[in-house]
């Protein structure tokens, strides 16, 4: 009797547990980088529609979070992965992270894209690291802004240029990779040997040269020249305290002033909810999500015909002319270039 | 004899599985991964020693400099009594657990290009550029060193000062010595435990020193946790950040075993004191109360300033014109904490953000706790295995930051996102702080005290209330404090995986500074104006109880 009903008991918390349960969603881990974001309602919209609770977790900047993926690669952390940039590309690729998914949604995504042929990596948006500059400094002090790269060398722009460290920042390390592009491997030192004789600030990364250095954010900087955002006039309107008609800053817009920065998404090998996984992708690739990126993260979508905001067509045109090195040209160089970069400029 | 060991080894029970679970598995697993000969080339041991050298010679001289400060100054708070003490006190713990981007801001803001200084100076001698420059200098990371640090001088210092008895200077004086000889034979000795103790805690601390030495030193700096930074995270080269983080490690437990040999030569018998503070009498101690005072507001206090000068300020208009920059008053930035104007995901209100902190908070200071007091207790009593294991339980301070991290992913995947790794996280820095401040609390109890009262009749538990308590109240509120500021100031912690479902003040303060437009930033200046306001509080709170057995206060 005592054994029959231990077995009753054992076969019904078995029936209980085995049973399905429709109204308990399932989970699914996204792993992004710090700048991700995103509206509460697109995210309430992709989870109820598919009964689904998503959990973000945070792994740092681009290269740290990939470096995490790339450790973890047995055992994932997360189901999905975004935020691998165009720079960081070809060492998530060459570590086997990714599972393969080739989205219906790619059809509304131009080709010029579309880094990775065998769809590993899916491009989610893109962006452009330029050099933005203070409009009121040089109005009040009637200077032209410069055009180019080689305006930067100009003596009128002595002292007034401030960058991110190639090596503790992406934005710093982007601006030297439009350099490359402009000038070509074997002269771009020389160009960064005159921007160093021409008074070139150096600084850890981009909140100490936005927020300390540049005239145009905190008012307490000595340069109205940065490496930072093509997005930023249109950020700096949306997150005026006061409104203002105007920008307080602009990109300088020339040929190969400003770096083209793609960002993708991809399924971790391993990962249990495989078509949940496959749907959340869809998802950042479907209009809802794409409309959303603009005024969430400050970057452009990459799908066709996505409206984006008034301050965004008003005051962060698309550059016209950005400098594109190829995945793999930076993935052979990049550790041989920053060395070099800062043997020539910061010893 | 016999008895005790076992019991000794229940006691290290706790703390060694913690520290071998959160500590050793993760370290020796990411070592393991990353560790190998062929990293041992010309070039890379060239880095090593160059990057080795350069902290180890900025580390010293920090170190020296924060003594140089918190020696007087905790003489200051163990024996006079003055008005605002305790205010003075509180805040002198509030750098300890401030981001360094929000450090970096208040510095700048004072000694910046365009600080407060340098446009006095410019205005004053009608200079063209600022006369001063501090950002990107060694003067810059020695000096956010010491205003990082000198609260643990103070904190370890102080507490072991009002715990000696007077009775030996009186007897000193009365025997003829002068006030000079009191310090140097009298006072110095017995309070050499402790000196060393704090000066080993300030000295791994800048060791490892990061954020200071990204943010303040800029580019042309880097310490050997900088370098590894670069490597790992940066470079993705994770065979040389191995190799330095093993360097670092084994840096740390010479330092470490170095400590324990100087440190356990000298005990000191106290008795419980109340009578030891008064308030300055002569000219010499009110002229010294009074310029210790000046210079721990103006070291501590007048860079933190800017941050709530800043969040209810405007500097909108005329952007571009500095010299003329309006000042408007406003309290925009802070009602727009409460508006999550942009419908993000990731927005968190402002009372979400300070109870995440203060839940966190509390639960590294009772595990710490928890795990401290019998680590330090039989400490404080070493026998052979007490040796061995002292210098290890301080490792984890000293140990890279930014490898652990790594280490940890390999070590316990998915686990990570649980909310609950951040106060364990928190509690492996704190508890070498717990631990070295309980420790010389416990060993000056005299043995006799507690004989006296077994003799008497006394229970063990009354013994522990009445005789071992009234000694250890202040010690452990002192611990209590470490481990709160420590987990308020999330050390590390942006190097793990963060849960923006679960934010904390300064991850709040990090995602504000990450975007351009004023309101972003005026937010972080407000955040960081509520974190500050919250540790202040928080302290003050701390002190102000009344533990049971505690007479002064």
């Amino acid at each position: 009797m005592k054994r029959f009903s231990i077995l009753l008991l054992v076969s019904m918390i078995l029936f209980v547990s085995c049973a399905p349960k429709p109204s308990t969603p399932q989970s699914l881990t996204v792993m992004t980088h710090d700048s991700f974001a995103v509206s509460d309602d697109v995210i309430q919209a992709f989870e109820q529609a598919n009964n689904v609770k998503v959990t973000f977790v945070k792994g740092g900047d681009a290269g740290a979070m990939l470096n995490k993926a790339i450790l973890s690669k047995s055992a994932p952390l997360a189901d999905v992965l975004y935020g691998v940039d165009n720079t960081l590309l070809s060492e998530a690729l060459a570590t086997d992270i990714y599972e393969p998914y080739a989205s219906p949604a790619l059809k509304n995504i131009p080709a010029e894209f579309q880094l990775d042929s065998s769809d590993r990596a899916l491009p989610v948006d893109h962006g452009y690291v330029c050099v933005v500059y203070d409009k009121a400094y040089f109005s009040a002090h009637n200077l032209t802004a410069p055009q180019s790269l080689e305006d930067l060398t100009k003596p009128e722009y002595k002292g007034l240029f401030v960058m991110e460290n190639p090596a503790t920042s992406s934005p710093g390390l982007d601006f030297l990779f439009a350099t490359i592009k402009h000038f070509g491997d074997s002269n771009y030192l020389d160009y960064w040997k005159q921007l160093r004789a021409n008074g070139l600030v150096v600084v850890d990364g981009w909140e100490t040269a936005y927020y300390t250095n540049f005239t145009g954010a905190s008012g307490q900087g000595t340069q109205s020249l940065v490496v930072s955002y093509a997005t930023d006039p249109a950020y700096e309107v949306m997150s005026a305290s006061t409104p203002i008609p105007d920008a307080p800053v602009a990109a300088v817009i020339g040929p190969d002033t400003c770096f083209h920065q793609i960002e993708f998404v991809g399924i971790l090998k391993g990962t249990k909810p495989l078509a949940l996984a496959q749907k959340f992708v869809d998802f950042m690739l479907s209009a809802s999500f794409q409309a959303d990126v603009p005024g969430q993260m400050a970057v452009y979508p990459v799908a066709l015909n996505i409206p984006l905001p008034d301050a965004f067509t008003k005051f962060a045109p698309i550059p016209s002319q950005p400098a594109i090195l190829s995945v793999d040209d930076i993935s052979k160089n990049r550790d041989a270039w920053i060395q070099a970069w800062t043997n020539a400029v910061l010893h | 004899m016999k008895s005790i060991f076992p019991r000794r080894i229940l006691i290290w029970f706790a703390p060694l599985i913690f520290l071998g679970v959160f500590f050793f598995y993760p370290f020796l697993r990411i070592l393991a991964f990353g560790l190998s000969f062929e990293t041992l080339k010309a070039n890379n041991l060239q880095l090593a020693v160059h990057v080795l050298l350069f902290t180890f010679y900025q580390a010293s001289l920090s170190t020296l400099l924060t003594l140089l400060i918190g020696l007087p100054s905790a003489y200051l708070f163990a024996r006079f009594d003055f008005h605002g003490k305790s205010l003075l006190r509180a805040l002198t713990t509030v750098p300890f657990m401030l981001p360094t981007v929000v450090v970096a801001a208040g510095f700048n803001a004072l000694l910046g290009p365009r600080g407060w200084i340098n446009l006095t100076f410019m205005h004053l001698f009608a200079l063209n550029s600022p006369p001063i420059q501090f950002v990107g200098t060694l003067g810059a990371i020695l000096l956010a060193h010491v205003f990082y640090n000198t609260t643990i001088v103070i904190r370890i210092i102080s507490n072991a000062l009002s715990g000696l008895d007077p009775k030996l200077e009186q007897a000193a004086r009365s025997l003829g010595a002068n006030e000079r000889r009191v310090w140097w034979n009298v006072i110095l000795p017995m309070l050499r435990p402790s000196i060393l103790a704090a000066s080993l805690l300030v000295f791994l601390f800048d060791f490892s020193s990061f954020g200071v030495i990204l943010l303040l030193g800029g580019p042309t700096f880097a310490t050997l946790e900088v370098e590894i930074y670069i490597q790992a995270l940066q470079m993705l080269n994770l065979p040389v950040a191995a190799l330095l983080a093993f360097i670092q490690l084994l840096c740390t437990l010479a330092f470490s075993i170095l400590y324990t040999r100087f440190s356990t030569r000298v005990t000191i018998q106290s008795a419980p004191r109340s009578a030891n503070q008064h308030k300055a009498n002569t000219i010499k101690e009110k002229v010294f109360v009074f310029a210790f005072c000046v210079l721990l507001f103006v070291l501590f206090i007048l860079p933190m300033l800017a941050l709530p000068l800043r969040s209810v300020s405007r500097l909108q208009a005329d952007r571009g014109q500095q010299t003329q920059a309006h000042y408007g008053l406003t309290t925009d930035y802070y009602t727009e904490l409460f508006i999550n104007r942009r419908n993000t995901l990731f927005y968190v209100p402002p009372i979400t953000a300070a109870l995440n902190s203060l839940l966190y908070a509390g639960a590294t200071v009772i595990l710490s706790l928890l795990l401290g007091f019998p680590a330090a207790s039989v400490l404080a009593k070493p026998g052979r295995l007490e040796k061995i294991l002292d210098p290890i339980l301080i490792l984890p301070l000293g140990a890279s930051a930014v490898t652990l991290a790594l280490g940890f992913i390999i070590a316990f995947g998915r686990l990570l996102i649980s909310p609950w790794l951040v106060p364990l996280a928190h509690t492996l820095v704190a508890l070498p702080f717990v631990i070295r401040t309980l420790q010389p609390a416990i060993a000056s109890i005299p043995d006799r005290l507690r004989q006296a009262a077994t003799t008497l009749g006394a229970s063990p538990l009354r013994v522990w209330q009445n005789v071992d308590w009234p000694i250890l109240s202040r010690a452990t509120l002192s611990a209590a404090t470490f481990a709160f500021t420590i987990s308020l100031g999330e050390f590390g912690a942006t190097l793990l995986l963060a849960r923006p479902d679960y934010p904390t003040i300064p991850i709040a303060i990090y995602n504000f500074l990450s975007q351009p437009g004023d309101l972003n930033y005026g937010q972080a200046m407000a955040m960081a104006t509520l974190l500050m306001t919250l540790t202040t509080v928080g302290i003050l709170f701390i002190e102000k109880q009344r533990l049971p057995g505690v007479g002064e206060f």
